[in-house]
Formats: C-alpha cells, structure tokens, sequence
C-alpha cells in the first residue's frame, strides 16, 4: 500500500511548527502505524545521509519523534491525532494497535500531536504529560505503607465490584480524552482513578478527599471543564466510559457539603 | 578471585534463612536515614515498589526512568499474573511447594536460599496489592479467584483480566507517587543513566542524559538500585518493549560488576507469529491463555499444505487428524509445561514441516474446546482482552477460529550477580528484578517475574540495604564535583560525540536487525558449537561495523530518539557476545539454554550437572580482552536434583 502523509513537525516546545508531507511505498497491510512511521523514519534518515539528496534541496527535519513504547497497547505512551481522531480511525486501540489495513491505499493522512494545552509539545509528535503525574500526585492512592497489611481475603469485595473498579483501573494514562474533548479536561482520567478506587472498601474511606485533591490539581494544571461531550468516552482506548465521571462527581459532592 | 563471590547464604535450616539473617541485618535508625540518599534506576515493579518502600523508611530517594512516566515501564505489560503460596484453593499449596517448582521449573540452575525467600514473601505480595486497590479477580463469595499456570500443578496465579502487570505497577505507582507528594523521592522522568559512578571502589552516583534536553547530568548518592530490568531486545524482535535495554546494568558490568548466566534467556511459546521484515516487535499472548487453550498442528502433511494455500481452515479439519502434541509428549502437565518446553515442542513441529501458517513457522492455540464447556461469555471474562488484542493484530476472531502462535524473546534469567542481600560484586551497588540472576535459574515459570520484582522491591532490599547504608550514614552527601564524576562525564561525552561524527551507510535499525538475526539464529531456541563460535565472529565484525559505518541522525543538545538507540545498540553488541560466550562455556542443555549436541533420544535438556552446577559470573577485564570467568557453586541441600519430567 501507498500513502501519503501530512506530518506536524516542531523542532522544540518553542519553535512555531508545520507540517511537512511524505510518500510512502509499499507497505504492509499487516503492519502496525507505527511500524509504518518507523519505515517513514528510516527513508528520512536514509534522504539525510545522502549529501546529493541535500544538495538537490531535500528538505527533511530528520526522522520524526514520536513517543511508543510497548507497542501492544498497554503503557499508553503512543498518543498520535491522526486524521482528526485521537489513536486513528479504530475504535478500542491505541495507535501502536492500529494497522495499516484499515486505510485504503492512495489514503492521504495526516499526523498530528495530542493538542492540549496540558500538554505541550516537546518535539514533533512527543508532548509533555507530567501534569497526569503531578494529578495523581495529588492523590491519586490508598494512604498505606510497604507491611503491617491485612490477609487479601480479610477483605472481601463481590465479583461485580472488582469487575466495576477494574473497568476505571483499565485506564493507562494515554490522553487521548484530555486531547479529544472540546474542553481540554482531564476529567475522564481523573474520574478513572477516583471511581476505581472509591468503589472498595479499602479505597472508599479517602473517597471524598481524594477527589477533591485530584480535581483541584486539575484544574489547578490548566485542564478544562467536562461539558459532558462524552467525546473522550468515544475514543478512550480502553473503553472507560463516562459512569465513572457520574461515580467521580458524587464523591466530590460528597466532599463539598462535609466542606 | 574466587573471594569476588561470597554469596552470603545465611547458616541454618532453609525456611529460618530469612528470619534468622533479617535479625542480623543492622538497621539504620530514623534520624540517621534522613541524611542518607539513594538512588534507584528504573519504575518497573522492581524499581517502583523500592522507591516507594526507601521513601517510606525515611530516605531520600532519586528515582529514574527513561519513559515520560513511572507508570509506562515494562512490567505493564505483563498479562496473566502473579504467583503466591496461599493455598487459597485447598490444593495442598505451600512456601515448599512453590519454592520447590520454582528451582524445579528453572531446572536446577537457581539458588535455592533466595528462592525459598522468594516463595516465603510471595503471600505478602498479594496482601500489599490488595491493600493498595490493585482489583484482583475476585469469586463470587468475593474471595480472591485463582488460576493455573504452567509448570504448577497447583492453582496459585491471581490476577487482574490480562492486565495483572499493569494493575500491580499502578499498585506500586500510586505507593510511589504518594512519597513523591510527601517529598521523600524525587522523579526524573525522560532520564537515561549513561554510567555508574564509583568512589573508592563503592557505587556513589550516576551519569544520567536528560532526553528532553540531551543534557548530561550528575547524580550522587550513597547507593545505587538497579531496577533496569532485562536484555531481551539484544535480539531485535522480541517481547520487550521497544525501549526496554541493558545499557544499565552494561555499564555497572564494565565498571566491575560480574554479569551471571548471560544465556539464560527465555522463549516465550505464545507469541503472535512474525509477519513479515517491517515488523517492529512481537506481541505475546498470555500463558494464562493455556488454561483453556489447546495446542495443536495437524497430523497429516497435507492438511498442513492446504492450510498454507488458504484453502481449508483450522476449523476443516476433524478432531481426529489434530496433533495434540503437548498432551501427546507431556501427559501429566498437557498444555501447562513450562515455556521452555512448550518453546521447544513448537520449534520440533515446526521443523518437522507441521508450520500451520505462510512462514510455516506457526502452531494453533485452540479454544473451541473451552467454548464449548464453559461458553464464550466466561472465555470473554477471562481472556476478552487479549481475545480483542488478537483480532486487532491479526484480523482474525479467535472465538470463531483458533489463534496462531509462535515462540520469541521474552525474558532474560540472566543479569547482574547479586549475593544473599541482592548487592552486586560492586559496593553499594544492589540489582533487583529482572536485572539480576538469581531467582529463575536456567527457565522462569510463569507469573514468577511479577512476583520477584515486587518481593525484591517491597519487602527484601528495604532490609538488606540498611545493612550497607548503616556504615555509610557518617559520610557526606556525595560530592558531585569529585574527580571520579568528571572522569565518567567526559567519557560519556565522548562516546556520544564519537557516535555523532561517524556518519555512515547504516541506519541504527539496520544495524540492530542484523544483531537479531545473529542471535536468533545461532544463540536462540537451539544453540551448537560450531554456531557460537560463528556468532562471536559475526557480532565482532559488526560491531565493527557499527562504530565505522552507523549513521544517527540529529542532534546531540536536543530530544533525540536515534541517539537514544544507537548508545542501547553499542551496548547490546557488546551484551549479544557475552551471551554467545556464556552458551558456548555452557556444555550442557538446561532450561532455556539448550545446546543440540547435550540433548535425550526424545529431544528433551540433557543436564550435566557434575561439570555446570553452577553459576557463571563473568568479569569484565577491558576492551577486547575476553572476560573471565567465576563460578558460584550451587549447593541444593533441601531438595532432591532430577531430571525435569513434565511427562508423568
């Protein structure tokens, strides 16, 4: 298959960026997206070591950063806008998990970095999500220290509700909410953490405080307000849906009147 | 040189080792570990769970990752679960029983006083967990669910779904990310230690590249944690994640730490096939999936041809001309024989022309069987993620058809030599996780990795480090500006800056593909005599190679993904020979390790266990000179030396 693609390249958080286009051939519908940026990566890299190539005014940037780690879908570093939607045109994958094959060769794509201003841009693709750090920092835990815990069975917990605050801790911290929605809110990823918590017995005593911290540090980093577009429900890569924003606002509620 | 190895292992019955040493050990107190600073390499299970717990105690600790956050290190993908001796389920579990698999499943090559501690924590592990609000499986009675795994013939696995790594480094995460708000660690994401730094011959900071900036700083401390994990992606395509190295523990290697069992790397038999040269990694699937997955090839060549030509399905053809052939081979274990054995039983079929797909380098994980007893509905709660990760992959419905697997690189054994205190042969230096040695021996079972990073991390190295920081809390801060740091900062910098001005042909890919192929073919799933010493030649010459004709783009003062690969890639040319050494010593065929010329009538490991119980520790003795050799004898006082049998 060919493509061409539109990529958005930044030299640095300071620097203005735009967008720079690209052929690619014969690629795999087997491959991954990112297997086929890597391919991009390497003509590019091939282009600036020819120096006949640079002569010619071959205006390359160089390979294009882009943040990947895994690369099935599980630790949430691959973060890519691509064609308008956050981790591509598949629904319940993450970019490293979305493949060439549903593309159509000849496609025009276009690449871009989450855009939040939550998140800024380091380089290219790559931004900065310290600020989902610094969120559950604020905590985002159960206060107990390493020992001196109970038997895992001295608490128990019904089968439906591990499954309910499994569904929250599915979450792996991507953004694509925060770059979806309208807003710029983080409020699906903090919801997540709050609601999977507060939903057992051993997470459910900080509840109120919990949410409180974590909502203010939110807001507190730049974030927006949730609308409820329930657009980061739609693109969340690992299917959390907007029940846990419901599960989140009772607890902050909850936290205001004892205020 | 011999003296290099004292192991530590405490006198006394095996199940008082760990009480009796921990009474022992000195502690440091309050006061006095407030001014003491640790350093700790990596966020993974291992490196997390210790930040946190040092945090607790009172240190100071510096924590480092190279990923933008503590939460994407690799232990997040771990799928299937965690063991622990419970005996929740009744079925005559016990610390001895889990130790006992454990050295058993390792065939023989592990120590047996750090695995008894290992099996002796394993219980507090999961009460940590729950304690934290990992959501484990839970019963309907709301008890915690267990499931099997292989090499166990008892039921002690917990989990989470198919995330149980990932919800268990949120677990230790979230522990880290509270002492990171109470102020006892600092987090430096985007960083990449680059050297150790010893003074006085103890580990007393770091050289770190701020990958962002591409900054070179410098980190003191009074000891240093290596959490960096293992050296998989020596082979290219493997498991790993894409970043995932052993420059790390490289570095404290050529710095006088002794690398054990460089060879003892594990094949995973689950693994989503290679589909072609632009693949980048290989997506494994769960051994969880073996439970209620049956493996099987078909018994007649011409099935096999039909399947290749698309123009039959798995599901054309009849029960009766299946080859159930880990059942056939292993009666008494079935599907759940360790990995290595399961590796190598797949690789037999595959050679025997039975490849189920294109490459022929394929066998079926069936589940129709399960569906059938138990429905899709429970299928999709046990597995549905990993089910929906197949078909993403592959295209492919796995409730309809069954999947297609194939072995491939997922873990090392092998790592830095740690004694009874999980110290290197450097002072000060401690490597914990997958990045030492000494827990899994010659093969990991299943669940075992998740289970060694935590009890290593949360409950054995906050102890056994407070016997070293308790003769250091009169010294200083270390002092940054010591000759020692300008001295590992400049040859830092000159690494970097020789790896910039080469300016060649190759792309570092191109040059770590070849790397691959060499390890695959001559130190993979079967290795020889002849091949090793071939291996060695090869990686030799492109490592010449490499430092004459590799070209990385960018950058040095500056965000730079290439750099980043090709300072890993110069390591792992260095670690991948290392590697064809250690298997060439190794005469003998044990767990992973399996050498064509030592091998039964059947094709099952042929152990020599007068001549290699041991440990092989190597030393690095400078550029280009071969390293040597030490041996840590393994004495097993507690448990009776067999063949491994999975047959009956």
């Amino acid at each position: 298959m060919d493509f061409t693609l539109r990529i958005w390249r930044q030299k640095n958080a300071k620097d203005k960026g735009h967008f720079e286009t690209y052929s690619v051939k014969n690629i795999s519908p087997d491959s991954s997206f990112l297997e086929m940026l890597d391919i991009l990566n390497e003509q590019l890299i091939h282009e600036g070591m020819d120096p006949v190539a640079v002569e010619r005014g071959c205006q390359s940037s160089g390979p294009v950063s882009f943040d990947h780690d895994c690369r099935e879908g599980i630790c949430g570093a691959c973060s890519l806008y691509i064609n308008g939607r956050a981790h591509g045109p598949d629904d319940e994958v993450t970019t490293c998990q979305l493949h060439m094959r549903k593309f159509h060769d000849g496609d025009t794509i276009t690449v871009e970095p989450w855009r939040s201003k939550g998140f800024p841009v380091i380089k290219d693709l790559v931004v900065d999500r310290r600020a989902f750090d610094k969120i559950l920092q604020a905590g985002g835990f159960i206060s107990v220290g390493t020992g001196g815990v109970p038997d895992g069975n001295a608490i128990l917990i019904s089968h439906e509700t591990a499954e309910e605050s499994m569904d929250g801790a599915a979450c792996i911290g991507c953004g694509a909410c925060v770059a979806t929605c309208k807003n710029g809110s983080a409020m699906l990823f903090v919801a997540a953490r709050v609601s999977s918590l507060a939903l057992l017995p051993q997470g459910k005593i900080e509840g109120a405080k919990r949410a409180k911290a974590m909502v203010a540090k939110m807001d507190e980093l730049g974030f927006g307000s949730c609308t409820n577009t329930r657009a980061c429900e739609m693109e969340c890569p690992k299917h959390v849906t907007v029940s846990h924003i419901a599960r989140l606002n009772r607890e902050f509620l909850s936290a205001k009147f004892k205020d | 040189m011999a003296e290099k190895l004292i192991s530590k292992i405490p006198e006394g019955p095996l199940s008082e080792k760990w009480t009796k040493h921990k009474s022992q050990l000195r502690v440091v107190n309050p006061g006095n570990k407030r001014k003491l600073e640790i350093i700790v390499i990596g966020t993974g299970l291992g490196g997390a769970s210790a930040a946190a717990s040092l945090g607790e105690l009172g240190y100071n600790v510096k924590v480092f990752c190279i990923s933008d956050s503590p939460r994407r290190a690799h232990s997040i993908a771990a799928q299937g679960g965690i063991n622990a001796a419970k005996n929740y389920q009744n079925d005559n579990d016990s610390v001895y029983r889990l130790f006992y698999e454990t050295i058993k499943g390792g065939d023989y090559r592990s120590r047996e006083a750090n695995v008894y501690r290992l099996a002796e924590v394993s219980g507090n592990i999961i009460d940590q967990c729950v304690a934290q609000g990992v959501p484990f499986a839970r019963e309907y009675g709301g008890m915690l669910a267990n499931r099997s795994f292989g090499g166990a013939q008892v039921s002690r696995t917990f989990y989470a779904r198919g995330q149980t790594g990932q919800q268990l480094l949120l677990g230790a995460y979230a522990a880290l990310n509270r002492q990171i708000a109470e102020g006892t660690v600092k987090s430096y994401p985007r960083h990449e230690m680059l050297d150790i730094v010893l003074i006085n011959g103890e580990a007393k900071g770091i050289i770190a590249r701020n990958l962002v900036t591409g900054e070179i700083e410098r980190f003191g401390a009074h000891a240093v944690v290596l959490a960096s994990g293992g050296y998989g992606n020596t082979y290219f395509l493997s498991t790993n994640a894409m970043n995932s190295n052993g420059s790390a523990a490289w570095q404290c290697y050529k710095k006088g730490a002794f690398f054990a069992n460089p060879c003892f790397a594990q094949i995973h038999p689950t693994c989503i096939p290679v589909h072609g040269d632009q693949q980048s990694k290989l997506t494994l699937m769960s051994e969880s999936l073996r439970n209620d997955g049956r493996i099987w090839v078909p018994k007649k060549k011409e099935d096999v041809m039909k399947l290749r030509r698309h123009e039959i399905k798995a599901t054309d053809i009849p029960e009766e001309d299946r080859d159930y052939y880990l059942e056939r081979r292993y009666p008494a274990f079935g599907n759940l024989v360790p990995r290595d054995v399961a590796s190598r039983a797949a690789k037999e079929r595959c050679d025997a022309g039975y490849g189920v797909n294109e490459t022929g380098l394929a066998v079926f994980l069936d589940f129709s069987s399960a569906i059938a007893r138990l429905g899709e509905d429970k299928i999709r709660e046990r597995y549905g993620n990993l089910f929906q990760m197949y078909e993403k992959i592959t295209a492919v419905n796995p409730y309809k058809e069954p999947m297609m697997i194939y072995p491939a690189i997922h873990y090392t054994m092998g790592g830095l030599w740690v004694d009874y205190n999980l110290q290197t042969t450097i002072p000060g230096l401690y490597a914990i996780g997958e990045a030492n040695f000494s827990d899994h021996g010659g093969n990991r079972l299943g669940a075992s990795a998740l289970m060694q990073g935590l009890a290593d991390g949360y409950f054995i190295l906050p102890y056994t480090i407070g016997d070293y920081l308790a003769t250091q809390f009169k010294n200083p801060k270390t002092d940054t500006s010591a000759p020692e740091f300008d001295a590992a900062e400049k040859a830092v910098r000159a690494k970097i800056d020789r790896l910039m001005s080469i300016k060649g042909k190759h792309t570092v890919d191109e040059i770590h593909k070849k790397l691959g192929h060499i390890m695959w073919e001559y130190v993979g799933m079967a290795r020889n005599e002849e091949g090793l010493k071939k291996a060695i030649g090869l990686i030799q010459d492109l490592r010449k190679e490499f430092w004459s004709d590799v070209y990385v783009a960018g950058d040095t003062d500056n965000f730079n993904q290439e750099l980043e690969k090709a300072l890993r890639l110069s390591d792992f040319l260095e670690i991948g020979e290392l590697m064809a050494r250690d298997a060439l010593n190794r005469k003998e065929s044990c767990g992973g390790h399996f050498r064509e010329e030592m091998q039964t009538e059947d094709g099952e490991t042929l152990r020599d266990d007068k001549n290699f119980m041991y440990v092989a520790a190597w030393e690095y003795k400078g550029e280009n000179e071969e390293p040597e050799l030490h041996k840590e004898q393994l004495k097993y006082e507690n448990i009776k030396i067999a063949t491994r049998n999975y047959k009956d």
